[in-house]
């Protein structure tokens, strides 16, 4: 057996209430992510994914309890937890290269940097280039690449910090499902490859399903924890698209899905709906007046 | 179907074909002009030829103050120009950045870009006297409040996210506002400059009027005492070129400098 990887977040009665609002956003949030973990937070929209991280990022502060990174408690942002952002993150005055060595030009990386160090920094900046897919386009602007090249070099750049979490907020969101089929391809080659710890938040249950450990699911209103599916597929580097058509994986993947479904009202619209279809089926009824149309 | 995309919303148009419409626009006004002036219906007096001001430019030219009056005046606008960007963009920057420093000026600003800057000829008098300081003030009144909060404006359109991106890959404060804040904002700042350099030779023109022995505003001036109305247009179109020289100058610096903003 392996031994049980340490805990690298920690978060411990987690409560933020916006300024202003009622129902907290979030509340009583307990969840340890391992060390090398990849974790998925799905949710209804509104319920809290991005708060919650946020807050893990530091780039909100809890209201109550708190998220300690290896033991510590985290005060605010900091190079450990790279964020990758849906879109707009980039900074359109660097090219490709310099977007992804811009944690370079920071005091915070290269304070006690030796020579060595940072010959290794250059050679890790064109190793992710090329691990990306970027290294043909590393001397355009992001207003020059598509939608799934700049999320690309979005991840590349958080990398570039060699951070102990990457933490990702819909960052395929605005992507095709095309082009969001092969970044998740690009995921797990990289999981495999930096065993980095990975918080993602998505809509998307199919690809929160496919790429985590563990699926989290929020419930909205306030923001809670509603269940934690453990996901009992092949190891990240053996999976492929095809998984997601495989009996095992819808039957995880449904699980989820009601669980959504179950807390976030969506369950109430749908029963609406078929009352509707029931009503329409009677109206078209031989025996029935003609639908009363919408005049 | 090269017409459709002509007359399409935003359609397309090269810059040949741009620069020769442009050039009938002028034309037709020069025309406009010269058929109005030569049809005798209005006076000399009040509407001269274009060929008058035309002689009258060779004139002030051969008399050797054409040059010495632009060069005065050039100096005037940007020495209250560049006074105002010293003080506003540092300032500007400021205040877009942190919360507190903007509710200490930004009201302060908002009710002093209310106040007329020309209204303040007779206390700038007072204050610094009729010389150079003069000018150099009124141009600074009239364009440092604005700029300071187009500036701090420019400053708070900066993504958030591109700050909290920086922010989670260690930067500290100093570093987001100097090499995010406002590298992302430059482009719009240098926007800002371009359109308030227009005022500042407004301003320019008040100060000559009121104030100076020198300068293309004193020679419009001067001009009206003798009724040589060719002169003032001389003065007037002369200021509208410089003015358009200058504009154009702040167009060949963004497109140089921001290369990345005129990816076709
Ligand atoms: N900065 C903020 N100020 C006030 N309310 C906020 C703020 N950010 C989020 N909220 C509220 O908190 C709740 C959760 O939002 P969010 O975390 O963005 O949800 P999700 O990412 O799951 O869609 C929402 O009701 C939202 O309106
Ligand atoms: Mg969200």
């Amino acid at each position: 057996m392996n031994p049980v990887p340490a805990t690298c977040i920690r978060i411990e009665r987690l409560g933020k209430t916006f300024r202003g609002q009622s129902t907290p956003a979030l509340q009583a949030i307990d969840l340890a992510v391992a060390e090398g973990e990849f974790v998925a937070l799905v949710g209804a929209s509104g319920c809290g994914k991005s708060t919650l991280l946020r807050l893990i990022a530091g780039l909100e502060a809890p209201s109550e309890g708190q998220v300690c990174l290896d033991g510590r408690p985290v005060q605010g942002p900091g190079c450990d937890r790279a964020v990758v952002f849906q879109d707009y993150s980039l900074y359109p005055w660097l090219n490709v290269l310099e977007n992804v060595r811009f944690c370079r030009s920071l005091r915070a990386h290269t304070r006690d940097a030796s020579e060595s160090e940072v010959n290794s920094a250059v050679e890790r900046a064109y190793a992710l280039l090329e691990l990306m897919g970027l290294d043909e386009v590393r001397t355009r602007y992001p207003n020059q690449l598509s939608g799934g090249m700049r999320q690309r070099v979005a991840i590349a750049r958080a990398l570039m910090a060699q951070p102990r979490v990457l933490l990702m907020d819909e960052p395929f969101g605005a992507l095709d499902a095309q082009t969001r089929e092969v970044m998740h391809e690009l995921i797990l080659r990289l999981f495999e490859i930096e065993r980095s710890t990975i918080v993602f938040v998505t809509h998307d249950v199919e690809e929160a399903v496919y790429l985590a450990d563990r699926v989290v699911v929020l419930a909205p209103q306030p923001g809670r924890i509603d269940s934690i599916h453990p996901v009992a597929l092949p190891p990240p580097g053996a999976r492929h698209p095809d998984l997601k058509l495989a009996p095992e994986f819808l039957r995880q993947k449904k699980t989820v899905l009601d669980r959504i479904r179950a807390t976030s009202g969506v369950q109430r619209d749908l029963d609406k709906l078929s009352r509707l279809a029931e009503l329409s089926r009677r109206d078209r009824r031989p025996d029935a007046k003609p639908a009363t149309g919408i005049h | 179907m090269a017409a459709d995309r002509l007359w399409s919303i935003r359609g397309t148009l090269g810059g040949v074909r741009y620069l020769a419409i442009a050039g009938v626009g002028f034309a037709s006004f020069l025309g406009g002009w010269w058929l109005l002036a030569g049809s005798g219906l209005v006076d000399a007096v009040f509407l001269p030829e274009p060929v008058a001001v035309a002689r009258r430019l060779l004139g002030w030219y051969a008399d050797g103050s054409l040059f010495a009056d632009i060069k005065i005046s050039i100096g005037r606008v940007l020495g209250g120009f560049v006074l105002a960007v010293l003080m506003a963009v540092p300032l500007g920057i400021y205040i877009g950045s942190f919360r507190p420093v903007q509710a200490f000026f930004e009201p302060l600003m908002e009710f002093a870009r209310y106040l007329p800057a020309v209204a303040f000829v007779p206390l700038v008098l007072l204050w610094v006297g009729i010389g150079e300081g003069a000018k150099i003030t009124l141009i600074w009144i009239g364009t440092f409040f604005q700029m300071v909060l187009m500036v701090s404006d420019n400053i708070r359109q900066v993504p958030m996210a591109q700050i909290e991106a920086a922010q989670t890959l260690g930067a500290n404060r100093g570093e987001v506002v100097s090499l995010v804040v406002f590298k992302s904002a430059l482009p719009g700042i240098v926007d800002t400059l371009r359109v308030t350099l227009g005022w500042a030779w407004t301003y320019l023109v008040v100060a000559e009027l009121v104030a100076a022995n020198s300068g293309i505003g004193y020679a419009i001036l001067r001009a009206q005492r003798f009724l040589q109305t060719d002169k003032i247009f001389v003065g007037i179109l002369l200021i509208g070129l410089l003015g358009l020289l200058m504009d154009q100058g702040f167009r060949l610096v963004h497109r140089r400098a921001f290369p990345w903003l005129h990816l076709r």
